[in-house]
């Protein structure tokens, strides 16, 4: 046991928390009677029709496992696999999410360069930031007019403040020394931007790049849910509907599972960028 | 005949929050030679920093001009190099991309392999070859880093290299391998350099002449004490000779009691400041009666 190294004794103790978690789970839940061992009475006052309750893990690993052997079905507008919905869900995040990047990063840029303009827009940065993007829903429906842009929108609102105010402010923080060894290098504006300004900054660029697509990534799910149609947060939605508890959970946790790799994908650049000084 | 380097009637003044203005120096006038090593020597807040900004283009003076080889210096130039105090690598380069990054920018019409030869070569002077050029600055010493830093100004060969303290934040045992690197980098070059240090004894080692700063505000270039040891030094014989105990009482003299003394003394306007010329030598007093005064009072004062 104390062969192992750090790692290796951590992974141990997460599947034994997750066993245990999953066992105290499944003892938790009642187990429904088999119509074989029903009384009389009980089955004809309807307790043999199936019941809704929160399942058993042990369900919702079989409803895993049938979902994702078969992940793009698409039996019609109701019945579509979770590979399809995730897929929905992920191009509009992807969509609002790039829109709002080539906004942000190149605006955020200028107004870290200038002083005034950090101070002119910081106000409005401010007021805008907090608002919750879903509130921006009906004024988009009323002015796009169609649910699938507005959807984009509301992504595109809520990712674009992390970017351009980490942005801006690393920008902003580069040491003057750095830039100074861009000035006695004859560096023009656009080559210091590049290769002096661009590389400083580019950790806390990157961390809001990563604190967006996580923002986008929540509310996606209540902008599907709202919208319609497709998406994982549509689909959540109409399983409810259907009193589906068992797809609900696995829809869930499949939520938290493309959050995660999402992320990840943003740790691994942000490991690229960094450096120590 | 003007001097290489020309510093004319440069002033440089600061708000000073009160609604008045803070005078650092005024009207200061003095030249560097070509392929002369004058090192700049005075007390904090006597505005060596100021001169050194202005010289690179990176500040500009309230009134005067600075003129090298005949031209104005407006803004930075790779024709003057600089190599900061705090290294001023950029971290998420490696120490080689640090040495290209100033040569592409000095020929960006060289090719890749010439612009890493050439970077290789002035690390390998600098005593930086093999893996560790491939390594980030901070993985590197604090001695390694400001050698990089030496090795990207002297690859671009500038006109005029400034050092801003290269050597304040080094060991005093590091500090002395490092000037015995530079010194054999200029003699190699004939490198035009303007430095500013702290430090008496690194001061006499370096230079062809030591120019002294009265403190400030207020600060006159009251001294530009020439340097009667010959070359090549070394940091171990240097101090053998007559001349040596000489000039370093005279600048100690100077550091201690004049610079406070000569402080705060405004120049007339349209009077120059210039410095006036110190030359110590014990082994030739009886050439000249003229260096003998100046000897004694370095010596006896």
């Amino acid at each position: 046991m104390y062969n192992l190294s750090l790692n290796q004794r951590a992974a141990l103790l997460s599947v034994v928390m997750l066993v245990v978690g999953l066992l105290i789970w499944e003892a938790a839940i009642p187990a429904q009677k088999a119509v074989g061992e029903l009384t009389e009475y009980e089955r004809l006052t309807g307790a043999g029709a199936p019941k809704a309750g929160v399942p058993p893990p042990s369900q919702v690993i079989a409803k895993a496992w049938e979902q994702l052997s078969n992940p793009f079905y698409d039996a019609g507008p109701n019945d579509k696999g979770i590979g399809i919905q995730i897929g929905y869900s992920i191009y509009r995040v992807l969509t609002g999410y790039i829109l709002a990047a080539i906004i942000a990063i190149p605006f955020g840029f200028l107004i870290g360069m200038s002083q005034v303009a950090y101070k002119a827009c910081n106000p409005f940065i401010q007021v805008l930031r907090p608002i919750s993007p879903l509130a921006w829903m009906p004024l988009a429906l009323f002015i796009i007019g169609d649910s699938e842009a507005s959807a984009i929108f509301v992504i595109f609102i809520c990712s674009i403040w992390p970017m351009l105010i980490n942005t801006a402010f690393g920008v902003a923080a580069v040491r003057e020394d750095w830039v100074n060894v861009a000035r006695t290098h004859e560096l023009g504006p656009i080559k210091t931007a590049f290769t002096v300004i661009l590389p400083a900054a580019a950790p806390t660029i990157v961390t809001g790049m990563r604190i967006s697509i996580g923002i986008a990534w929540l509310v996606i799910v209540a902008a599907e849910m709202l919208v319609g149609g497709t998406g994982i947060g549509y689909y959540v939605w109409n399983e409810w509907n259907n009193l589906d508890l068992t797809s609900v959970v696995f829809s869930i946790l499949m939520i938290g599972v493309v959050g995660m790799l999402l992320d990840a994908m943003f740790g691994l650049l942000q490991r690229r960028v960094t450096y120590a000084e | 005949m003007k001097p290489y380097l020309s510093i004319e009637m440069l002033t440089q003044r600061f708000l000073d929050g009160k609604g008045g203005d803070l005078t650092v120096f005024e009207n200061a006038t003095f030249g560097v030679e070509k392929g002369e090593f004058v090192v700049i020597l005075g007390h904090s807040g006597c505005g060596k920093s100021t001169i050194m900004n202005i010289l690179a283009g990176l500040a500009d003076p309230t009134s005067g001009v600075v003129i090298m080889d005949g031209q104005e210096v407006k803004g930075p130039s790779l024709d003057r190099g600089v190599v900061f105090q705090n290294y001023s690598l950029l971290p998420w380069l490696t120490t080689l991309k640090n040495v290209t990054f100033g040569v592409k920018a000095r020929h960006p019409d060289w090719t890749k392999a010439q612009v890493e030869e050439h970077a290789t070569k002035f690390l390998a002077m600098v005593g930086l070859e093999g893996d560790v050029i491939h390594r980030k600055p901070s993985q590197l010493s604090g001695g390694m880093r400001q050698r990089v830093s030496i090795a990207r100004a002297f690859a671009n060969h500038p006109k005029l290299l400034l050092l801003d303290e290269p050597f304040g934040a080094l060991d005093a045992l590091t500090r002395g391998t490092i000037q015995d690197e530079l010194l054999k980098i200029w003699g190699q070059m004939e490198q035009t350099v303007f430095m500013i240090t702290h430090d008496i004894d690194e001061a006499i080692l370096l230079a062809d002449r030591i120019i002294l700063m009265t403190n400030g505000p207020q600060a006159r270039v009251a001294e530009s004490v020439e340097i009667t040891i010959p070359r090549p030094r070394n940091r171990t014989e240097i101090v053998e000779h007559p001349n040596y105990y000489a000039i370093r009482n005279h600048l100690v003299q100077f550091l201690g009691k004049r610079s406070k003394e000569l402080a705060g003394q405004p120049t007339e306007s349209g009077q120059t400041n210039t410095p006036e010329t110190i030359r110590i030598d014990v082994t030739k007093t009886s050439d000249d009666p003229k260096d003998t005064r100046h000897a004694l009072k370095a010596v006896n004062s």
